[in-house]
């Protein structure tokens, strides 16, 4: 036994080709590395979002309540929605602006189904903070809109962002009216 | 009989044990008669402080997890339940959270050290990436134990920096999903955090584990940041530097619980001591003092990805410091050129970090800008340059040499003994 495999192994390396065992252990590599990918992934999507938390996507609100000039904030998936019932001097100055000087250009008749109900996700999307402006005595920034006090942007009063370091315009959630006076948010 | 460890330990059992376990071998070897270089200073106290750092904290920390509640409903009053009912709870939880800044102080003094000395220097290298991994792998952790009482700070603090992946293109808000378990911080975030924050710490045991290891094989740096040439360079570990280490280590635990008995809330933010809530942020969150350089350095660029990028890119550009120093000397002491550059980076991370504490307008972003541009200057341009243009001082001709004047010529018997390595 001893005496064969010695025999052979010398002759083995000599005559045939050594690639063929290259191979072996390439396609052994590959699918091992196959097999771990396929074992972590379980694990990796275990983190995104649940069923459970998948299922509380959507939110109705009353809007009837809400008086012009007010706002109310509701919670939709864990995030703070802003709902402002705009002024006419509120929608007057969200259309009254040259959209190429915004860092977001987004005309506001895009973000509102009507212009009296802004309806946004209350959440800055420089890092993630609610910004101030909903209630009257708030610091609604330079453009009378919204205020984040954690970095310094201010929205305008259509939620787009004007000044400081966030990227976007406060994002507008997907919602529908239902009735004249209310909306389910998702 | 093969395979039997030649044991030189006289007493029987620990014999028996070292022949088949040669673990009292090792020890003796690399922490008794381990040769170390004689002039180190206390500034090489803190690597050894760290370390007993990290065990307080797991020590700590294990206990805590006995009475911690992960869950968003929990947390807070489990937290406060822990400070008033449980035994001494008080006193568990004030190490904890005390030693989390305390081993930053240690950590930060122990890296500023390696600067100032050159530790990081060929051949020690890989020693030194070693340390960034654990400083990383440390502030992973502090982040995260931080999130567990679920106060207002911890929420907007999680919420502040899990939204830095946002800003990665393409897959940025996804990651941010993936890393939330849902579509804001909320309870997944929580009880992911907190498996996370207890297995971390031990991961970091293991890298540390590879850092000692490392060392062992290169030995330490020193302050003249020169080889020791032979045994009268050096002595053993054991007693000179267990017993140098043991004074630092009765300082700083005095310092430690100087803290934890006077000022436990001193380092910390009031606002952590409200619940968290997800529809009011602060008026002004601050991360914990030893991030705060970090948080300038984001803030202090107007573009969300450049800012991103620069506040990671300011510890990873610590990888490849090792190949942007390029001057041959270690040791700031023999440096004239760079020495005021360094302490100019020292002050740099200082007002750095006040600016982090201010809020982000005005002057202090003017500050910070002008904070983080010296900070990488100092890396990408100045210690690259300086290699090249300064003229070092003379380095003394061995490590006894400046001691014993004259500079004690190497004994021929020494210089023959081949354990020593050069």
């Amino acid at each position: 036994m001893a005496d064969a495999a010695t025999a052979t192994a010398p002759a083995q390396a000599q005559g045939s080709e050594p690639p063929r065992r290259d191979f072996l252990k390439l396609v052994t590599a590959a699918m091992g590395g196959v097999a771990v990918g396929a074992f972590a992934w379980p694990f990796i999507a275990s983190m995104n979002p649940s069923a459970s938390v998948l299922a509380l996507a959507s939110t109705e609100v009353d809007l009837a309540p809400i008086a012009e000039g007010q706002a109310i904030t509701v919670m939709w998936r864990g995030k703070p929605v802003f709902v402002r019932h705009r002024t006419p001097e509120d929608i007057a100055a969200a259309r009254d602006v040259n959209l190429a000087q915004l860092p977001d250009p987004q005309p506001d008749s895009a973000r509102v189904q009507k212009p009296e109900w802004l309806v946004m996700i209350g959440v800055c999307t420089h890092l993630g903070c609610v910004p101030l402006g909903q209630r009257p005595t708030d610091q609604k920034g330079d453009f009378g809109g919204w205020f984040c006090p954690c970095h310094g942007s201010h929205y305008d009063t259509s939620g787009r962002i004007r000044r400081g370091p966030a990227p976007r315009n406060l994002e507008i959630p997907e919602y529908t009216f239902l009735t004249e006076t209310s909306i389910r948010i998702g | 009989m093969v395979g039997l460890h030649k044991s030189e330990f006289k007493n029987p059992v620990v014999r028996w044990i070292d022949q088949r376990l040669p673990i009292p071998s090792l020890l003796q070897k690399e922490y008794a008669q381990f040769p170390t270089p004689k002039n180190f200073n206390y500034f090489w106290n803190f690597g050894a402080l760290a370390m007993v750092n990290l065990v307080i904290m797991i020590v700590t920390g294990v206990f805590l997890a006995m009475h911690y509640t992960p869950h968003t409903a929990h947390a807070f009053d489990s937290v406060e339940r822990i400070m008033r009912d449980v035994n001494y709870g008080w006193l568990i939880r004030y190490i904890h959270m005390n030693g989390a800044s305390m081993f930053f102080i240690v950590v930060y003094i122990h890296i500023f050290r390696g600067l100032y000395y050159g530790s990081y220097k060929a051949p020690r290298e890989l020693l030194w990436m070693l340390g960034v991994v654990i400083l990383l792998l440390l502030m992973a952790t502090a982040f995260m134990g931080y999130v567990l009482p679920w106060g207002q700070m911890s929420f907007w603090g999680a919420t502040v920096i899990t939204n830095l992946f946002s800003a990665i293109p393409i897959v940025g808000p996804d990651i941010v999903v993936w890393l939330w378990g849902g579509f804001s911080v909320d309870n997944p975030t929580l009880n992911r955090f907190f498996s996370l924050h207890y297995l971390l710490p031990f991961v970091i045991v293991g890298v540390v584990f590879l850092h000692i290891v490392a060392l062992h094989v290169t030995g330490s740096n020193n302050p003249l940041g020169i080889e020791p040439k032979g045994p009268q360079d050096t002595i053993p570990f054991h007693p000179y530097y267990t017993i140098k280490d043991t004074f630092g280590l009765c300082i700083y635990l005095i310092v430690f619980a100087f803290f934890v008995f006077f000022a436990p809330n001193y380092m910390g933010h009031p606002d952590n001591y409200i619940p968290a809530n997800p529809l009011v942020t602060p008026a002004h969150i601050v991360p914990e003092w030893y991030f705060l350089p970090f948080y300038a350095i984001l803030r202090a660029v107007p573009d969300k990805l450049g800012g991103v990028l620069l506040m990671f890119g300011s510890i990873l550009i610590l990888f490849v410091l090792p190949w942007l120093d390029t001057s041959p000397v270690r040791s700031m002491r023999f440096r004239p050129l760079a020495r005021p550059f360094f302490w100019m980076f020292a002050i740099s991370c200082v007002v750095l970090g006040y600016c982090g504490a201010m809020p982000a307008e005005g002057i202090w972003v003017t500050i910070s800008r002008v904070g983080t541009a010296y900070y990488f200057m100092y890396f990408l341009v100045i210690l690259p340059l300086l290699g090249k243009l300064e003229r070092p001082l003379k380095l003394p001709e061995s490590i006894s040499a400046p001691v014993l004047r004259g500079g004690g010529p190497v004994p021929a018997a020494a210089a023959a003994k081949p354990m020593e390595k050069a």
